[in-house]
C-alpha cells in the first residue's frame, strides 16, 4: 500500500466515522421516545392508507379536523376517485378541493371535554407514529374520569374512546400494592374485532395519520432515489475529471 | 516537470461531459423553483368549477358570479334582444367570432348567439381592452354613446361597447369579443362554469 | 460569435481595467498550496450552502406569512399546497443544519493546521464574525415557523439578555417589542433574518476571502509557500508549491460538491427531520404561550453552548455568569491567535501535548452537545440505575465545561513555558507520494 492509499483510507475512515456519528445521534433521538412498541406503519402501503382513511372518517372526523389536508389531495394520493372520496369519506358537505374540517363547534367541544379536540393534521409529526399507535391501543374504562375512559399512554386524556365497539372494553390491572401504577390492560369484554384485527386497524389508522402529517413523503421517496443516482453519476464524472487534471500536479 | 504528454482530447471530453451533466442537474434543480409559481392547491381549490342556479334569473336579467375570482356574467336574454342581434352584425369587428376572436370562446359557443342555449349568455365580464368590468345596459333604446343601441355591455373605462352576445363594436378601443368560459348544463336550470360539456361526460 | 464576446470583453476592459485582473487574482490565478487534503473542501462547501440558503430562502418568503397568526399555517401551506414547496423548505431546513456541520469542520481544520496563526489572524477573526452572525441568523430563522419550539426557544434565548444587571428587563422587552415573544418579535426577526443579517453575512464572506487571498492559504503542513522557492509550470514568479485555483481546485471542489450533495439529498429526500434533530417534533405544534414543550432544548448546533449556560450556576444573586460563560466560549475563540504562542502551525509537527489537548477539546465539545441536548440526562439512569441524575449531569457537564476552557488555558502555558516539543517542519510541502 502506498502512502497515498494509506491516506485515502484514513480519510474515508474519518468521513465514515463523522457520518456514522451523525446517524448514530439521529437514532439515539429516535429511540428516545423509548418504551413504546414500534407502530409498524408504512405510508407506501396504499391499501392500508385507504382502510385507515375509512376509519378516520368513520370514527374521528366527528371531533377532529385535518385542517391542512384537502379531500382532493387524499383522493390523488390514495388512488381514489373524486366520487369515492365524496361519497365514502366526505360527510360534512365540504367541496372536493376543501380541507377536512370537523363539524363540531369549538365552544360546545370545550364544554363537553374541557378543551377543543386538537387538529390531527400534524399529530404524527408532533408525537411520532409509535406514540399515536400505542395511544389508540391503550384506552381503558375508568369511572373516575368525566368521559368514563382513561388512557395508559396519555394519562387523564379527556377523550372518550369511540372505537370501543371495535376493540371491546379494556380494564386496567394495577401493580400489586399500588393505587395508580398500571401493570397491564386486559380485554374484559370483546368487541367486533379480534385483538389481532384491532391491532391491524390501529396500524392502518396510524399510517393514514402519518400520511396526512406529511403528504410530501410520497413524493420524497419517489424522486429521492433518482436524485441520488444522478448525483452519484455526477460525482464519478467529477472525480475522473479531477484525476485527469491532477496528473499535472506533482 | 512538464515532461509527460497531456491527453487534451480526454480532458476536453471529460470537461464537456461533466459540464453537460452538471448543467442538466442545474436545470432539473431549477424546475421545482419555477413550478412553485404555478397556482397552488389552494388557488386551484378556490378556482374550482362554480355551479349556478338559473331558475332565479328572470328574462332580461343579469347575474354576476365569481369564477377563479373573475366576474362571470350570466344573462337570460329576451326574445327581443336575441332578435336584434343580427341587425348590428355590420357594425362589429368579428360578428362570427372566427377572425380575431376565434379563441375567445370554446367551439360549442362559436355561433351567432355565442352560447350553448340561445337565451343563456355566459361571458367573462372583463373588457378585452384593459380589464375593466363593463356595465350591463340591456334596454333597446338610444343611448348617449350609441343612438342605435340594441342592448349590450358598455365599458365605463374607455367606452368600449359590446352587443348582447358580448361581441365588440368597431371603432372602440377593445380588440376582441368578451371571453366565453367553459361551461355546461347540468340540467335545464343549472349550469356549471369551468367544465366543458364533454369533460362533464 | 467569438468575436462578439471579445468585443464585449474589450469594451468592459476599457471602462473597468481592474475588473479582470481582480477576477484572475481571486479565482483563476489564485495560487493555492498543492497539498490540500479532505479538510479543505469545507470552505467551498460553506459557500455552496450559503447560496442554497439564499435561493431557497427567497422562494420561501414568496409564500411565508410574517404574522404570529398565520406563520405556522403558511409553512404547512408551503409543505402541502405549493408545488414543490416541500422540497424548497427541506432544502432550507437541511441546509441550515448542514451549514453548521460544514462550518464546524472548517473551523476544526483551522485549529488542526494553525490557520489562525500569524499572518492569518484577520482571516480567523472575520471567520469568527461569520460564525457569530450565522448563529444569530440561524436562531432567528428557527423562530419563523412559529411552532412551539420556535416560541420557547425565542423566549429562553431572549431571556438571556435579562440577566444583564440593571438594564436586563428593559432590554428583553425592547428586543421582543412585547411582554412575550409575539407578532412584533416575529416581524422584526423576519426582517433581520431575510435581509439585514444575510447582507452582513455576504459582506463578511467577501472580506474573509479577500483577507485570505492577501496572505494566501495555509496548508496541512503549515508551510508558507510564499516563502519557499518560486517558479512552477504555470508561472515563473509564483510559489513553486502553489497551483492555480482554476482548474485544479475547481475540479477538486466539484468532487466535494458531488459527495456533499449526495449526503444532503439523502437527508432531504429520506430523513428530512433527521430523527428530530434537524426539525424537532415539538415544532410541529403551533406556538403556545401557556404550555412549554417537555423537552425544551435548542437545535443541535447550539447545544454545546447552551450546556455551558446551564452548567454554570447563579451566584451573588445573578444568573449572568452562565451567560458570560456561554458567550465566553465563543469569545475565547476570537483571541485564540494570541493565546497560542506556538511557532509551529500544523498538528503534524506539533507536540504531543497539543494533539492530546485538541482531542480532549473535541471530546468536550461533543459531550457538552450531549448535555445540552438532554442525552446525558437520559443515559445516566439507563446506565447507572437509580442515581441523582441532576447531580451527576451537573458534575459531568461542569467537568466538560472545564475541559473546554481548559484547552485554552493549557495552550497558553504550554506554548509559553517551553513545554511543547515540536518536530522539525519541512522546508517544502509534502505530497505523500
Amino acid at each position: 500500500m502506498t502512502k497515498r492509499q494509506l491516506h485515502m483510507k484514513h480519510y474515508i475512515f474519518s468521513l465514515a466515522l463523522a457520518f456514522g456519528l451523525l446517524l448514530g445521534s439521529a437514532s439515539v433521538q429516535a429511540s428516545e421516545e423509548g418504551g413504546l412498541p414500534p407502530a409498524g406503519t408504512s405510508v407506501s402501503d396504499q391499501a392500508s392508507l385507504q382502510r385507515g382513511a375509512r376509519l378516520f372518517f368513520n370514527y374521528c372526523v366527528g371531533c377532529h379536523s385535518l385542517k391542512y389536508v384537502r379531500y382532493s389531495r387524499i383522493a390523488e394520493d390514495l388512488g381514489l376517485s373524486e366520487q369515492e372520496v365524496m361519497q365514502n369519506l366526505n360527510f360534512t358537505g365540504a367541496k372536493f378541493g376543501e380541507t377536512v374540517v370537523s363539524h363540531m363547534p369549538e365552544d360546545s367541544a370545550k364544554q363537553w371535554f374541557g378543551k377543543a379536540p386538537p387538529d390531527l393534521s400534524l399529530e404524527v409529526r408532533a408525537k411520532t407514529a409509535d406514540w399515536v399507535n400505542a395511544y389508540l391501543n391503550s384506552f381503558y374504562v375508568d369511572p373516575s374520569r368525566p368521559v368514563g375512559w382513561n388512557n395508559s399512554v396519555f394519562p387523564n386524556a379527556s377523550m372518550p374512546f369511540p372505537m370501543w365497539e371495535l376493540q371491546g372494553v379494556q380494564t386496567a390491572v394495577k401493580k400489586p400494592g399500588s393505587e395508580d401504577e398500571i401493570e397491564k390492560l386486559e380485554l374484559s369484554s370483546p368487541g367486533k374485532m379480534t385483538p389481532e384485527q384491532y391491532r391491524q386497524a390501529t396500524r392502518d389508522l396510524t399510517s393514514f395519520l402519518e400520511y396526512v402529517s406529511e403528504p410530501a413523503a410520497l413524493q420524497r421517496q419517489k424522486y429521492g432515489i433518482w436524485v441520488l443516482l444522478f448525483l452519484a453519476g455526477f460525482s464519478l464524472l467529477a472525480y475522473m475529471l479531477k484525476k485527469e487534471y491532477w496528473k499535472d500536479v506533482h | 516537470m512538464a515532461n509527460e504528454v497531456v491527453d487534451h482530447g480526454r480532458r476536453r471530453f471529460l470537461t464537456a461531459t461533466t459540464a453537460v451533466v452538471g448543467g442538466v442537474g442545474v436545470v432539473a434543480a431549477v424546475v421545482p423553483f419555477i413550478k412553485s409559481w404555478e397556482p397552488s392547491a389552494r388557488a386551484k381549490a378556490a378556482g374550482a368549477p362554480v355551479t349556478v342556479d338559473l331558475s332565479k334569473i328572470e328574462s332580461g336579467q343579469q347575474l354576476i358570479v365569481a369564477w377563479r375570482s373573475l366576474p362571470v356574467f350570466v344573462v337570460n336574454r329576451t326574445k327581443a334582444q336575441l332578435d336584434a342581434l343580427p341587425s348590428v352584425d355590420s357594425r362589429l369587428v368579428d360578428p362570427k367570432s372566427d377572425q380575431g376572436s376565434a379563441d375567445q370562446q370554446p367551439k360549442y359557443a362559436q355561433n351567432e348567439n355565442r352560447s350553448i342555449k340561445p337565451e343563456w349568455l355566459v361571458v367573462v365580464g372583463i373588457c378585452t381592452h384593459l380589464g375593466c368590468v363593463p356595465d350591463y345596459v340591456p334596454v333597446i333604446k338610444p343611448e348617449p354613446f350609441d343612438p342605435d343601441w340594441k342592448g349590450g355591455f358598455y365599458c365605463p373605462c374607455h367606452k368600449s361597447r359590446y352587443d348582447m352576445s358580448g361581441r365588440v363594436f368597431s371603432g372602440v378601443p377593445a380588440p376582441k369579443n368578451l371571453q366565453v368560459p367553459p361551461y355546461h348544463f347540468v340540467d335545464d336550470k343549472t349550469i356549471q362554469i369551468g367544465v366543458d360539456p364533454k369533460e362533464a361526460g | 460569435m467569438a468575436n462578439v464576446f471579445t468585443n464585449i470583453g474589450n469594451w468592459v476592459n476599457e471602462r473597468a481595467p481592474n475588473m479582470m485582473p481582480a477576477y484572475r487574482k481571486h479565482m483563476t490565478e489564485y495560487y493555492a498550496p498543492k497539498n490540500f487534503n479532505l479538510w479543505y473542501y469545507f470552505g467551498s462547501l460553506a459557500i455552496l450552502v450559503l447560496v442554497n440558503q439564499i435561493v431557497t430562502g427567497i422562494f420561501l418568503t414568496m409564500n411565508y406569512k410574517t404574522s404570529a397568526a398565520e406563520a405556522f399555517a403558511s409553512v404547512e401551506y408551503i409543505m402541502r399546497d405549493v408545488e414543490w414547496g416541500w422540497l424548497i423548505r427541506y432544502m432550507h431546513s437541511t441546509g441550515a443544519s448542514l451549514f453548521f456541520v460544514v462550518v464546524f469542520l472548517h473551523m476544526f481544520r483551522g485549529l488542526m493546521y494553525g490557520s489562525y496563526k500569524k499572518p492569518r489572524e484577520l482571516v480567523w477573526i472575520l471567520g469568527m464574525l461569520i460564525f457569530l452572525v450565522l448563529m444569530a441568523e440561524a436562531f432567528m430563522g428557527y423562530v419563523l415557523p412559529w411552532g412551539n419550539m420556535s416560541f420557547w426557544g425565542a423566549k429562553v434565548i431572549i431571556s438571556l439578555f435579562g440577566t444583564i444587571p440593571v438594564i436586563g428587563d428593559t432590554l428583553v422587552q425592547w428586543i421582543m417589542g412585547d411582554y412575550i415573544p409575539a407578532d412584533a418579535t416575529l416581524n422584526r426577526f423576519f426582517a433581520l433574518h431575510v435581509i439585514a443579517l444575510p447582507l452582513v453575512l455576504l459582506l463578511l464572506v467577501v472580506l474573509h476571502i479577500a483577507a485570505l487571498h492577501e496572505v494566501g492559504s495555509n496548508n496541512p503542513d503549515g508551510v508558507e509557500i510564499k516563502k519557499g522557492p518560486k517558479g512552477n509550470r504555470w508561472d515563473a514568479l509564483k510559489p513553486a508549491d502553489g497551483i492555480p485555483f482554476h482548474p485544479y481546485y475547481t475540479v477538486k471542489d466539484l468532487v466535494g460538491v458531488g459527495f456533499f450533495l449526495m449526503i444532503a439529498a439523502f437527508i432531504i429526500f429520506f430523513a428530512p427531520t433527521f430523527g428530530g434533530w434537524f426539525l424537532e417534533h415539538d415544532n410541529f405544534i403551533p406556538a403556545n404561550n401557556l404550555a412549554t414543550p417537555s423537552h425544551i432544548k435548542p437545535v443541535w448546533y447550539f447545544t454545546p453552548f447552551y450546556a455551558i449556560l446551564r452548567m454554570i450556576p447563579s451566584f451573588f444573586g445573578t444568573a449572568v455568569w452562565g451567560v458570560l460563560g456561554m458567550f465566553g466560549a465563543i469569545a475565547v475563540l476570537f483571541v485564540l491567535p494570541w493565546i497560542d504562542a506556538g511557532k509551529v502551525k500544523s498538528i503534524r509537527y506539533r507536540g504531543t501535548g497539543y494533539k492530546v489537548a485538541l482531542g480532549l477539546f473535541v471530546v468536550s465539545f461533543f459531550m457538552l452537545g450531549a448535555v445540552g441536548a438532554g442525552i446525558t440526562a437520559e443515559v445516566i439512569p439507563e446506565w447507572f440505575g437509580n442515581v441523582d441524575v441532576t447531580f451527576w449531569e451537573n458534575l459531568f457537564g461542569r467537568a466538560m465545561t472545564l475541559l473546554y476552557f481548559g484547552f485554552f488555558v493549557f495552550l497558553w502555558f504550554y506554548t509559553r513555558l517551553g513545554w511543547e516539543k515540536t518536530k522539525p517542519v519541512p522546508e517544502r510541502v509534502t505530497m505523500h507520494d
